[in-house]
């Protein structure tokens, strides 16, 4: 498990090649332009990043959750905003090769696994946020049609993507009452909001989707109608996964940059790393992520595996890694001092980065509500 | 058409690469070790000639350590259809011309339309082995190219000097070496990382090529480390910086 096989390397070769040559030398660029680089995610799945745990038989690269880890951990050194993005693409392809039929698979995975087309993931709404199972906008039967209306929030990709995902109501009966259905972008009735300014993750749009009167064909539903909240929770057991790897990605490369610069930096008569307590925070942030780092690979594990354990772990290690990558890059900024501070610099970004990771595809205290549950038999 | 591309391993050129001193000899142990980015160039040219038409089939071919298999995979993960390794103990610290030969000999044996290769290597930087290739099999070598066009009748081909650029063509079979104004490699994809290693890697020794046993021609003499940079020489202006300047510009050919 902890030994990467040579495939793996010579993945992770690839993957940081590919990231140090077409997203880190330009992420600076993209945060502060806003700009979404759809033609490097087409060069992205292109190299089988678009589908990396769907099944080969439509495009998919067909590798394990453990292979995936490591795939965003080293994309997201280079820029975890377009890690991030990548993985809930990922996620939304997955849903579609795990959940549909073949007509389906056959529709939809193609262009998405390689990232002709894009993805994305409509579960929050402006009200419903971690009470995902609260979620109001309904999909109600017209003939051989669903007509959609409601609104989606915070989503990424939105107005770029051409495919979503959305879980709507079919029913009044809670979480029981959800359903997934695929819905293309050019739908009459669907509409997006502004691009939200934000904190971070700047180098892609989130926008609100909006639907009035959207009419998809029931064969565009995955699965059975009131199936759609088990298949949102089961993507985002990987999702989280995934995020906590992006975290691990970012804190990485704020820790190499800290070490390169208290080697580097001379202060009160000799490089700054030489003061013990500086290299205590070395030692510590080193330690946060590698732990971090053996749960996400355990949680990836599990799912490869399908373990009975697999929900527990994968919030404990979305928990562990997300808080672990955001610490590492806010303490690698007070170590850089002012130049922490300044966006040349590049700390400052991952930070900004990093910390909505804490928020999304459950939050930490959800994180913890589900491992407390299970904990105590709730 | 058959293209057979030589690549080889070299230590990475991001990194400080080292010589060890008692032997002379490369020391593999203090860099990791990349596919030469110049042969990767040539490869590209061949997989390109692929893409076109996949009745074109590719070789990537390399003499090395047993380490140097990795480079081959790596030609294998971005599309060449099989490799050939040329590994031999008593070809340790084989110098141009022995590498040369040993290379020419392996060709003959795997057949070939084109031999394909970087113009010189990051390592050695020596840029003959090519041509020494192409002496050993009687063919013609169109070397340091920038651009080149390779079909069934022959190869067309730029090649820039300092004093004009010629336009060369020969027929085939030929020896073609390019520059690194050729496009940049293409990265493996997922697939072509998994499926690299079921294509077949045939390894060859000195003896199964019938390479004549004994030492290189070239002997190294004596192996020193770069002396560490000493700080730049200072003038100070008294009324004859100016002079002193130009002389030392001058004196160094440097105007």
């Amino acid at each position: 498990m902890f030994e990467l096989t040579e495939d793996q390397q010579a993945m992770v070769e690839m993957v940081r090649d590919f990231a140090a040559t077409a997203i880190a030398p330009h992420a600076a660029k993209w945060d502060e332009t806003k700009h979404f680089p759809v033609d490097v995610l087409r060069e992205a799945g292109t190299l089988g990043m678009g589908g990396i745990y769907v099944r080969e038989e439509f495009g998919g690269s067909g590798l394990s959750r453990t292979d995936a880890a490591l795939i965003f951990e080293e994309l997201s050194k280079a820029d975890p905003t377009i890690a991030a993005y990548i993985s809930i693409h990922n996620m939304v392809v997955w849903m579609i090769d795990a959940f549909g039929n073949d007509e389906q698979r056959a529709q939809w995975v193609p262009q998405l696994a390689s990232m002709e087309a894009l993805g994305s993931y409509c579960l929050t709404e402006p009200g419903a946020g971690s009470d995902a199972a609260a979620l109001s906008t309904r999909a109600v039967l017209d003939g051989d049609h669903y007509v959609l209306n409601g609104t989606k929030q915070f989503i990424s990709g939105a107005g770029v993507s051409s495919v979503y995902v959305v879980m709507a109501r079919t029913a009044d009966t809670g979480s029981q009452g959800i359903t997934a259905i695929v819905v293309p972008a050019d739908a009459p009735g669907m509409s997006f909001g502004p691009n939200e300014k934000k904190m971070g993750w700047n180098a892609q749009p989130t926008r609100q989707v909006i639907f009035e009167d959207v009419r998809v064909p029931v064969a565009n539903r995955l699965g059975e109608e009131g199936s759609g909240f088990g298949i949102a929770m089961k993507g985002l057991n990987g999702g989280r996964v995934n995020m906590g790897a992006c975290s691990l990605g970012g804190g990485q490369a704020a820790l190499e940059k800290s070490v390169a610069y208290l080697k580097s930096r001379s202060a009160f008569g000799g490089p700054l790393i030489n003061q013990q307590s500086l290299l205590f925070d070395i030692a510590d942030m080193d330690t946060e992520l590698e732990t971090a780092r053996t749960l996400i690979l355990r949680a990836a594990d599990a799912l490869d595996r399908g373990a009975p354990d697999t929900v527990r772990l994968c919030a404990m290690a979305k928990r562990v890694a997300t808080d672990a990558g955001f610490n590492v890059a806010n303490k690698a900024i007070q170590l850089h001092g002012g130049y922490g501070y300044l966006s040349e610099y590049g700390l400052e970004k991952i930070a900004r980065d990093l910390r909505v990771h804490q928020i999304l595809e459950g939050s930490n205290e959800i994180m913890r509500l589900i491992v407390g549950r299970l904990a105590v038999g709730a | 058409m058959k293209i057979v591309v030589l690549v080889k391993q070299v230590p990475d050129t991001a990194e400080e690469r080292k010589l060890n001193l008692a032997t002379g000899q490369l020391d593999r142990e203090a860099t990791d070790s990349v596919v030469d980015e110049i042969n990767e160039r040539a490869l590209e040219a061949a997989l390109r000639l692929k893409d076109a038409d996949k009745g074109t089939e590719v070789v990537a071919m390399t003499m090395g350590p047993a380490d140097a298999v990795q480079a081959l995979r790596k030609a294998l993960s971005m599309g060449a259809d099989s490799a050939v390794h040329i590994v031999d103990d008593s070809l340790n610290g084989a110098d141009t011309g022995r590498t040369a030969a040993t290379l020419a000999a392996a060709l003959r044996v795997t057949g070939f339309d084109v031999v394909l290769a970087g113009n010189e290597s990051t390592d050695g930087r020596g840029g003959v082995v090519p041509a020494m290739v192409a002496e050993h099999l009687k063919l013609p070598l169109l070397g340091s190219l920038v651009s080149a066009d390779i079909a069934d009748d022959g190869v067309h081909g730029v090649r820039q000097g300092e004093g004009g650029t010629l336009t060369v063509r020969a027929a085939l079979p030929a020896i073609v070496t390019v520059t690194e104004r050729f496009p940049e490699a293409r990265f493996p994809n997922f697939k072509g990382i998994l499926t690299a290693k079921r294509k077949p890697v045939t390894t060859l020794s000195a003896a199964e090529l019938d390479v004549p046993a004994g030492v290189s021609r070239t002997v190294v003499v004596a192996t020193v480390e770069r002396p560490p940079r000493a700080a730049g020489r200072k003038l100070i202006d008294d009324g004859t910086a100016a002079d002193e300047l130009a002389e030392f510009l001058v004196a160094n050919r440097l105007v």
